[in-house]
């Protein structure tokens, strides 16, 4: 009779959860993989549909290679059985039992039935999302989120023909724009609302990460050549179109931050692509009961959390891309794997590891205060009939009033009132937009659920069954 | 070797689905968000409230804004369904449980 390896499940199978369940089946340790997708890679390794004759968007030489010797590893751990990958399962909730763990995942896209695993401990790389701050028209249809314009792109969708405008902050979009172009579409204009004196502030930080600079001009140069318009210190101040979106306001923001007097300026498209910055999806975590720091899952030099047996990595402790979810992941499920087997972790074993992922948090907090906060006033420019959330159509007028007739001080009370935030989406999609506009601090919303659950399946008895 | 130059793709079979009883043509692989708006159907619910058109939003299943109905199934997000041949895909009005 052979010992019964421990059980980690890692839940999210991009680049953090994937370099987790690599080093975790290597080290003793039996995996089991959770992911919503049909297939491994999360967002940034998403395998584009093959479309007819489109030239699409296709990762960097190095990404290719990293994504080439993730998929043979993990080949080799299925083929062995130290990994179970379990796809389509959407994990909605992760109960502590004893000292062990109980994963509850609704299955398939339908999502009316749910299923469990049990595992000895928890790997949380459920990665980000991303953040869009409301403006009038944002609901049209024609206007997605800048990762959304890359996820359908990948996704299948093929443009061809479409007029494209990117818009917002970040690191995003310059990618998201040369994704577009190369799936055919033509993208007319970049607008940043950043400026770009920040970015030659942290030149110093730049220079330190050759790659990410090397991805940056080629991605600036791909753009270029197609011609688009780049502007920074810029915003979409609405969008306009009756059944769809069919062109964009485009202003300058002043020194004020309010949009620059005169400098209006319209431009036609079919399709806005806009997005300010990702944020984490903490929801497991903080039902687990794990400490945040800000907006993302508090974690130790090993990658653990606060809570026993629960390990985090990638964009759910913090946005930094996926070479550092890589890092990340590897130390996680390294840490992990010696802790389950009895082995005192070593850190010497991971030490280029922890040495990327150093430069990289740094890389990345320099780019964040570059992006930096978007302008102050941006709120004022959401009138008072403009949907802040999509889900339950509550407008700007009726948060205001929350909070100016009815006294609403939190974002809480705001929710209460209005109903903002209490649709599908659990409020993921507009608590940004929704704090801008009340004049909240933008508190996690402590989720009871990580998604929206039928009501049969919370009544039903919970069947954990053990992994083949 | 020039490291951004594009893989080459090789685009699978052709099927199609229909929506509100339109064929219209997907591809294996694309979800159902996709494979409508390449074939430029932008918007396919209408909102519970105002009755207003929504579409694809954030393209990953965090929005939940791309419900439709599929195979008389309301409330699924089109982003994350797979287009399979001969889908019977249809526009959905407010919960979907309306009509």
């Amino acid at each position: 009779m052979t010992e019964r390896r421990p059980v980690l499940a890692v839940i999210g199978a991009g680049p953090a959860g994937l370099a987790a369940a690599l080093a975790a089946a290597s080290r003793g340790v039996r995996v089991v993989l959770v992911d919503s997708a049909p297939s491994v890679g999360g967002q940034f390794y998403r395998q584009p549909v093959p479309g007819p004759g489109a030239r699409r968007s296709q990762m960097l030489a190095h990404q290719r290679r990293t994504w080439d010797r993730l998929r043979a590893g993990l080949d080799v751990h299925l083929t062995a059985g130290r990994v179970t990958h379990l796809s389509d399962r959407h994990v909605w909730c992760v109960e502590r039992e004893s000292g062990r763990f109980v994963v509850h995942a609704l299955l398939g896209p339908a999502q009316e039935e749910s299923a469990a695993v049990r595992a000895d401990a928890v790997l949380l790389a459920t990665g980000g999302y991303e953040k869009v701050l409301p403006f009038p028209g944002w609901t049209l249809p024609g206007v997605v989120t800048a990762g959304g314009a890359q996820a359908l792109s990948k996704g299948g969708l093929s443009l061809p023909g479409r007029v494209a405008v990117v818009a917002g902050s970040g690191p995003l979009l310059l990618p998201v724009a040369t994704g577009l172009a190369a799936a055919g579409t033509r993208v007319v204009a970049l607008i940043e609302t950043a400026a770009p004196a920040a970015f030659a502030r942290q030149a110093r930080t730049w220079a330190t990460t050759p790659v990410k600079l090397a991805e940056g001009a080629v991605h600036a140069a791909r753009l270029l050549r197609r011609r688009t318009s780049v502007m920074s210190r810029h915003m979409v101040v609405e969008a306009h179109g009756e059944d769809r979106v069919e062109s964009v306001t485009v202003t300058a923001v002043g020194a004020d931050g309010r949009p620059a007097p005169g400098s209006e300026r319209r431009i036609v498209c079919d399709l806005l692509a806009v997005g300010h910055g990702l944020l984490p999806h903490t929801d497991l975590a903080e039902g687990l009961g794990c400490r945040l720091d800000g907006a993302s899952v508090r974690v130790d030099d090993e990658q653990r959390t606060d809570v026993p047996g629960v390990w985090a990595a990638g964009e759910a402790t913090g946005i930094g891309g996926a070479d550092l979810s890589l890092a990340e992941g590897h130390i996680a499920g390294r840490s992990a794997a010696a802790r389950l087997t009895g082995t005192a972790p070593d850190p010497r074993g991971w030490a280029r590891a922890a040495r990327t992922r150093t430069r990289l948090r740094t890389f990345f907090a320099a780019l964040e205060s570059a992006y930096g906060e978007p302008p102050a006033r941006w709120p004022e420019q959401v009138t008072d009939d403009t949907v802040v959330c999509r889900c339950e159509e509550v407008t700007a007028g009726a948060v205001r009033e929350a909070v100016a007739e009815l006294g609403a001080g939190d974002l809480r009370t705001v929710k209460l009132l209005t109903r903002a935030g209490m649709g599908w989406c659990q409020g993921r999609v507009c608590e940004p937009g929704v704090a801008g506009v009340a004049g909240c601090a933008l508190a996690p919303a402590r989720r009871l659920l990580a998604r929206p659950v039928p009501l049969g399946v919370l009544a039903a008895p919970a069947d954990p069954t053990p992994p083949q | 070797m020039d490291p951004v130059k594009p893989a080459r793709t090789h685009p699978g079979t052709p099927f199609t689905v229909t929506f509100d009883g339109r064929e219209i043509q997907a591809l294996p692989g694309q979800s159902i968000a996709a494979a409508l708006w390449s074939s430029g159907v932008t918007a396919w619910r209408t909102t519970r409230g105002a009755g207003r058109l929504r579409g694809a939003f954030c393209g990953i299943g965090v929005c939940f804004d791309c419900l439709v109905t599929v195979d008389g199934r309301p409330n699924q997000r089109a982003c994350l369904v797979p287009a399979v041949p001969g889908a019977d895909v249809r526009t959905q009005s407010g919960t979907g449980h309306d009509d």
